[in-house]
């Protein structure tokens, strides 16, 4: 059996895959990779399937030892790896061996780095997925970001190994984005044309106490047009819900699935997974667009990370 | 939807004359009574993965029980591209592949489906009891809701275990069922900032709305007992209470919560 022995755990480190969808009526948010893009190409260096469990790192990463060695990639921002003092690459197959050390610093880009083992991290599936959320502690390894000490089992290897590296034209899917692409909100109309303005042309800061479960920015108040309360409903994933006080909230990964905040925009799906890269104090700001132009920017993505010469190798 | 008009149907705009007896036939053979009963749905998307479908415009029983029905309809006979469904008071929230659909190519299948809503019988509602222990020590609110109500704490207890309440949905945590209404004299609001971390089993009220937190979270209900039971349980991923379902809190002591804890 092949370990994974956390010697260091780095700041919130968690097992992710792709999360789990569909069970909104018992009130169970999908979780799942704040970067999916970053866990497929990751999964894919190491042959694996693109919804393999793996370690999502954040802002600081941990110290692992392999007992057994391991086929591994890291993928997402650099947090300047070494394997037994020596640097390694991001995006590109490494293999270790039995006994060395794996040592991850703090982050030289933006906020996560999947740490993606040929084989998968092997824990018990909850609700048909590896995912951990933290808020209610179910799923993931206990349900509870690692700490030192714990040791984790690396699943059986689905085919052969063989070292892949990433396209250089893989960047334009990975590049961090700091504009961010919106569509209506279902209570825009409840803030004024000169709220909207001021939502769209302001540049807001991400705050330190920002999260799985909602990234929430820093910048001028948004009020909305009524303070009285609107009745709970259901949340989408990466919608801008703004709080009583006027500031905005991006509902994450980890989202609670219902809210009663007035929601003014929703960020395009296409750029949902580079919100998983922001971090604490990056600058961002958001750009209307249209139905129509958010499915093309999301086929585009998609055809981006489907090309057969993504992954050379 | 206000797009429906870019739907390709309104090309055949000038036939619609002539379908005019089929339509007019069709609603004869319509449950007239169930279909004048129903509140119109207005459809909103939310992103580009997802569209609300809203009951008329306010919380009421009507609305909540077209929102279990649709909530049904959708569960026992799929539409392949939904992906998930957020149901609550007067709303349902759809998400769905975008790859797949436009929201107007989802808005007229659902529309379809909404004209079968009222065939759907939902079950009777299931009864369930829920012990709870209102000492002190478990209600650290129960003395300032009462101060606040100019009620004794005694009569806060009757009040909140006298009602049968509505489970309206599930939401925030895995298990957290939203119930409601509370009775008037008890209507208060939310703490001014939430606690760090509520015991698991506590039994909070906010605004008219009543519900056990499954798991210790961040909450900023006021909390008048707890109980012992588990309201999630995750080796097997059930809750406890599911929407539509009725619940009632039946007091008990610290004894019996003792009992039935270690049970």
């Amino acid at each position: 059996m092949t370990e994974i022995h956390v010697q260091s755990p780095g700041l919130f480190t968690t097992v992710q895959d792709l999360g789990r969808e569909g069970f909104g009526p018992i009130g169970v948010s999908p979780s799942g990779a704040a970067d999916p893009t970053s866990l497929r190409i990751g999964n894919r260096l190491v042959g694996n399937p693109d919804g393999a469990a793996a370690l999502e790192m954040t802002l600081l990463g941990g110290t692992f030892l392999f007992p057994q060695g391991a086929i591994i990639a890291l993928a997402g921002s650099d947090f300047g790896a070494t394997l037994d003092d020596s640097a390694i690459p991001p995006h590109q197959t490494i293999e270790i061996h039995p006994g060395q050390t794996l040592r991850l610093g703090p982050t030289r880009s933006g906020a996560r780095c999947y740490l993606c083992v040929h084989g998968g991290i092997s824990v018990e599936l909850f609700l048909g997925s590896a995912s951990t959320h933290v808020l209610s502690g179910l799923g993931g390894f206990d349900g509870r970001p690692l700490r030192k000490g714990d040791v984790l089992v690396v699943g059986p290897a689905p085919q052969p190994f063989h070292t892949r590296a990433l396209a250089s034209h893989a960047t334009d899917l990975l590049a961090q984005r700091k504009t961010f692409r919106i569509t209506p909100g279902p209570q825009v109309e409840k803030f004024s044309e000169p709220s909207r303005q001021l939502f769209y042309e302001s540049t807001f800061s991400i705050a330190e106490e920002s999260d799985r479960l909602g990234l929430r920015l820093t910048g001028p108040a948004i009020h909305a047009n009524s303070h009285r309360e609107m009745i709970t409903e259901g949340v989408s994933l990466g919608a801008i819900q703004i709080t009583p006080e006027g500031q905005p909230i991006i509902l994450f990964v980890d989202q609670q699935t219902t809210g009663g905040y007035p929601k003014i925009a929703n960020v395009i799906t296409a750029d949902l997974p580079s919100l998983g890269q922001l971090r604490p104090r990056d600058q961002v700001r958001f750009e209307p667009v249209n139905w129509d132009a958010a499915r093309q920017l999301l086929i585009e993505q998609k055809r981006l990370l489907n090309s057969a010469d993504l992954i050379i190798g | 939807m206000e797009g429906g008009n870019l739907t390709p149907e309104v090309g055949h705009e000038s036939q619609i004359a002539d379908f005019a007896p089929i339509v007019f036939l069709n609603l004869q053979s319509f449950n007239l009574k169930s279909a004048l009963t129903m509140l119109p749905a207005r459809f909103q998307p939310a992103s580009d993965q997802s569209l609300l479908i809203y009951f008329g415009h306010a919380m009421s029983r009507k609305a909540h029980q077209q929102v279990m029905r649709l909530l049904r309809l959708l569960q026992a006979d799929p539409v392949a591209g939904i992906v998930n469904l957020h149901p609550a008071y007067h709303s349902l929230l759809i998400k769905f592949d975008p790859l797949q659909f436009a929201h107007a190519d989802l808005e007229s299948i659902l529309r379809e489906r909404l004209k079968h809503l009222a065939d759907i019988q939902p079950p009777p509602p299931r009864q369930i009891e829920i012990p709870v222990c209102y000492d002190e020590e478990f209600g650290p609110d129960l003395n300032h809701v009462a101060a606040m109500q100019h009620l004794t704490p005694e009569q806060v207890i009757e009040l909140h275990a006298s009602k049968s309440y509505e489970v309206y949905f599930l939401g925030f945590v895995p298990g957290f069922a939203y119930l409601g209404e509370l009775a008037p004299e008890l209507v208060t609001p939310r703490l001014p900032a939430p606690r760090r971390s509520v015991a698991s089993g506590s039994v909070g009220i906010a605004g008219s709305q009543t519900g056990v937190y499954p798991f210790a979270v961040p909450g900023g209900w006021r909390l008048l007992g707890r109980t012992p039971l588990k309201m999630f349980q995750p080796q097997t991923a059930t809750s406890l209470l599911s929407i539509g379902d009725r619940v009632r809190f039946v007091p008990i002591t610290r004894e019996q919560f003792a009992q039935l804890e270690k049970a």
